[in-house]
């Protein structure tokens, strides 16, 4: 590959596009400045719109989009109806109802206005954010990459998630069958004549799928000695319970030190520990199991620049990355943030593309 | 080394069930070997199955008693995740079997599952990929492909595993034609060029008697009877036409292929072809052969007029019939007419518009251009689309594809009765109907424990109660055997000479050829052919049945229709037309 710009074709590992949108996430999550907040949502976009397979999760992203509008629409209509009203540039006045402890309606002036579209936009790039990664990262292909103690559990989630288009299936089909019967297909009483026939049909398919499955192998282990059971369970259920305390230290700042970060750390170690001895049992392979190489380093790394550079800004110069609504003022432009978000663009130039299916997708 | 199968006097009784499924059942088979699983529905045949793979008793249930080895190892201490690697099981419908999304990770599932290591799997999954030809469509979604593709797929994700036995439950019951050939030169592939051994269970013997090396014929009590094919055909009930053909002219050998048939049938057709063509002045179906290529473009060609009870009045009309699905154009204006009394097939690769041209016709399924009108019992015209639902019942009936969808109550008892409510039918109207198309179903059955054949019936009774003029069935012969399927013909012939008007859709060119008066077949929407079915059927190498096979050019369709002219001195044949109508249609039907 040597000499070439663009790798060949394949399928980036999920995890890296993953820790790519979560880093992207955490940089937008820092801010209110709709400067940075729609360079984030347009580096999300470009690289979804360069890099997205042909699944049919890869062309929901258009779905986050319309997710993140209406989310900034709730959030202004909410603060018009019950939101903390300040400012000073007063747009309109409705009338207002008092209530116990809370006001709605009332006046509203633009600060406010700004500040609650400027709160919904941050949530909305957050979503957005988390959209590319599963455009990008095929979710069932995540899975692959748990360890073999958790084998079991992804593919169980695997067939929920397979299953779901077909029960939607047999319910239209159902509904069909009713209207044949004369029924409407609608109204509250065909509720039950049509779950009934569409209940049978998935625990009939469950059945199906688990004699297959059975018969293919699934659920094949190496018995495990009783002790080492017990070992598995002590280990995973302390560590949970550690990294639970860890993560309550972290968060609290009044906590003593030695609960937060060390407790999470050792907390998480104990359930790796857990996860690998309850692994030894599975005895499986992973066909083409995703590499983990030089465009995934990159790709993870552009993410987590983006974060690092925010951070840094908010080190710097906290107040650049803020909408001054109070009084209103234009939004600062930070080079360094700015930097680190394009930075976050280059999987669109520089990772490579996944395969293109070889034959159209029927109609 | 031992048989690839053995079963020793097994016996297997599941709970609550007052006959053993099986009964001291002693099957071998040997290495290489395909062996060829007959019996009606609800036989055995499927337990028979699940006992070579260890899902019986393991995963079903109930008590075995025998032995069982497959490849020399016991199911008694085998469970069937055990046997992964030496066993693959293929089950009727493929979707309901896949486990992960493409086409490339669910051939290596089985292997991942064995821990085999990553190079080797790799190694196997190309060479299946190729074995069987589905390499491009390595990166497709397992639900984008077609039934044949999915089933080949199903059969070379347990392929990759090396398997020594090859369990396959009906696997071309769910497809097409073309689908189910492609499965089926698969099989034969597997078995002539790697000598798999296949153990096959398959309801449309016509398809699969000519690939047996042993058959398996499990009774109704539960019995099992292993023979060589020709012995095992020579007197059982359930036998493709050729056989029966065989059968009915004494031929020794038994044909067993429309090849064999052919050649062992020149003496026959030379004394056909002077019974049944030299007859022009006579109203007998090779009449229509004669000079009906014009009738073809006349909708009720089919339809001689001879003595009649009912007329032939158009029951519906449809003009211009357009249906699209998004982007899809399903039907693309199809004008096409039911007469009272005539049975229509319609034919067609899947996906050429059938079920929605039915859907359309029916009024509930979309229907984006062209006219439909119904012919009320008072002489009016109404579109159903227009009507509501309930009104819609009784201009047109619809039995789906999937009848059973149509029940949702616990016993056949309440159903009748709900059906009698929702029609406004007198009490009793739906029950009676049942017991005219399947007598002696219980009343407090629960439908979904009814056989396939029962549960169509139930369905057929309640479509029926509301007598609507015209009757539309979507695929009605899946899942039906033998017997079922004549069940089947006989109802509709009932329904003819009631005057109901019938359109079925249907890939069962056996069926169509004793049902059908015309044959309508589509290709992506458009009607290629309608004309009478004897003249498509016998002028088609794709729809024509083995009996036409193997009879052409003497244009008789059932082996019923070719007994009828041995059994007819052929003076008859010219002299008395009606008398001929008779026997060549032994239903009846012909005698319109």
């Amino acid at each position: 590959m040597a000499g070439r710009i663009t790798p060949l074709p394949r399928h980036l590992h999920p995890v890296a596009w993953w820790v790519w949108a979560i880093g992207l996430a955490v940089a937008v999550s820092r801010t209110t400045n709709p400067l940075l907040l729609g360079l984030g949502i347009g580096v999300a976009a470009l690289v979804v719109s360069a890099k997205r397979g042909s699944s049919p999760w890869a062309r929901a992203f258009g779905l986050y989009l319309w997710l993140g509008v209406f989310i900034v629409a709730v959030r202004v209509v909410l603060h018009v109806l019950v939101g903390y009203k300040f400012g000073t540039h007063r747009l309109w006045t409705l009338p207002s109802v008092d209530l116990p402890g809370i006001t709605l309606l009332g006046p509203v002036h633009l600060e406010g206005l700004l500040a609650a579209a400027v709160e919904g936009l941050r949530l909305a790039s957050i979503i957005v954010c988390i959209g590319a990664a599963n455009a990008l990262a095929n979710p069932k292909r995540l899975l692959r990459a748990l360890p073999g103690a958790l084998h079991e559990v992804g593919t169980a989630v695997v067939i929920a998630v397979t299953v779901a288009p077909q029960l939607a299936e047999s319910v239209q089909r159902v509904r069909r069958a009713r209207v044949l019967r004369g029924d409407g297909g609608t109204g509250l009483r065909s509720v039950g004549r049509v779950a009934l026939p569409v209940l049978q049909d998935t625990l009939d398919r469950s059945l199906l799928l688990a004699s297959a499955m059975d018969s293919r192998g699934y659920g094949r282990r190496v018995e495990q000695p009783p002790a080492a059971r017990r070992l598995t369970g002590a280990l995973t259920l302390v560590g949970l319970a550690g990294a639970a305390v860890g993560t309550y230290g972290l968060l609290d700042g009044t906590a003593p030190a030695a609960t937060g970060a060390p407790m999470l750390v050792g907390g998480l170690a104990l359930c790796a520990l857990g996860l690998w001895v309850g692994g030894r049992s599975v005895r499986r392979t992973v066909y083409r199991r995703d590499r983990w190489g030089g465009p995934e380093w990159l790709v993870a790394a552009s993410g987590v620049v983006a974060a690092v550079a925010m951070f840094a800004q908010q080190h710097r110069d906290p107040m650049a990355l803020v909408l001054p609504v109070d009084p209103i003022g234009l939004p600062a432009l930070p080079l360094l943030v700015v930097g680190g978000l394009l930075v976050a663009a280059l999987p669109a130039f520089l990772a490579p593309d996944p395969p293109r299916p070889r034959r159209e997708v029927r109609g | 080394m031992s048989p690839v199968v053995v079963l020793d006097d097994v016996t297997i009784r599941y709970a609550a069930s007052p006959r053993p499924a099986l009964r001291s059942a002693s099957v071998v088979v040997e290495e290489g070997e395909l062996a060829l699983l007959v019996g009606r529905t609800g036989s055995g045949k499927s337990t028979l199955l699940g006992t070579i793979s260890g899902r019986v008793p393991h995963f079903t249930g109930g008590h075995l008693s025998g032995r069982v080895t497959v490849a020399g190892l016991d199911t008694r201490t085998h469970r069937p995740r055990d046997l992964a690697g030496i066993v693959g099981v293929v089950a009727q419908d493929p979707m309901a079997g896949f486990v992960t999304d493409t086409v490339e990770e669910e051939l290596a599932y089985t292997l991942e599952q064995l821990a085999v290591d990553p190079p080797t799997m790799r190694r196997r999954v190309e060479e299946v990929l190729d074995l069987m030809g589905i390499a491009e469509l390595r990166d497709a979604p397992l639900r984008d492909l077609s039934g044949g593709e999915q089933q080949r797929v199903a059969i070379g994700a347990v392929l990759t595993a090396g398997p020594r036995l090859l369990v396959l439950d009906e696997p071309t019951s769910a497809l097409d034609p073309v689908g189910a050939q492609d499965v089926l030169a698969t099989v034969t592939r597997l078995v002539h060029d790697l000598g798999l051994t296949v153990v096959m269970s398959e309801h449309r013997l016509e398809r699969v008697a000519g690939l047996a090396d042993t058959v398996l014929a499990v009774a109704e009590d539960g019995t099992v009877r292993q023979g060589e094919p020709r012995s095992v055909f020579a007197d059982l009930a359930l036998a493709p036409p050729v056989v029966e053909l065989g059968r009915v002219a004494g031929w020794q050998p038994l044909p067993l292929t429309v090849r064999e048939a052919r050649r062992a049938a020149t003496d026959l057709r030379d004394q056909l072809v002077t019974t049944v063509t030299l007859s022009p002045e006579t109203a007998t179906p090779p009449t229509h052969l004669a000079d009906g290529t014009d009738q073809g473009a006349h909708p009720t060609a089919g339809l001689t007029a001879t003595a009649s009870a009912h007329a032939p009045t158009t029951a519906l009309q449809a003009t211009g019939v357009t249906v699209r699905h998004g982007e899809v154009d399903a039907v693309r204006g199809i004008d096409l007419s039911l007469a009272g009394g005539e049975v229509v097939a319609l034919m067609g690769r899947n996906g050429s518009g059938k079920s929605s041209l039915l859907w359309a016709l029916h009024g509930s399924g979309p229907r984006t251009g062209g006219e439909v009108l119904v012919t009320t019992p008072d002489g009016s015209h109404t579109d159903p689309a227009d009507a509501a639902p309930r009104t819609r019942r009784r201009l047109v009936g619809l039995v789906p594809q999937s009848a059973p969808d149509l029940l949702y109550l616990d016993t056949v008892a309440a159903e009748c009765a709900q059906s009698d409510h929702e029609s406004a039918a007198t009490t009793g109207t739906t029950r009676a109907l049942l017991d005219r198309l399947a007598p002696g179903i219980p009343g407090a059955q629960h439908p979904r424990d009814l056989s396939e054949g029962q549960q169509l019936a139930l369905v057929l009774a309640i479509q029926l109660a509301t007598t609507p003029p015209v009757l539309l069935l979507d695929e009605p012969t899946r899942g039906l055997d033998h017997p079922g399927k004549e069940a089947l013909a006989t109802l509709l012939a009932h329904l003819t000479t009631d005057g109901h008007a019938v359109a079925l859709a249907t890939h069962d060119v056996e069926f169509a050829a004793t049902v059908a008066d015309r044959v309508v077949v589509l290709s992506r929407g458009h009607v290629v052919t309608d004309g009478p079915a004897r003249e498509v059927l016998t002028e088609s190498p794709e729809f024509a049945p083995q009996v036409a096979a193997v009879l052409a050019p003497v244009p008789l369709l059932t082996v019923a229709e070719v007994a009828a002219c041995l059994t007819t001195p052929p003076v008859e044949v010219s002299d008395d037309p009606a008398a001929v109508s008779d026997y060549l249609e032994p239903d009846g039907r012909g005698a319109r």
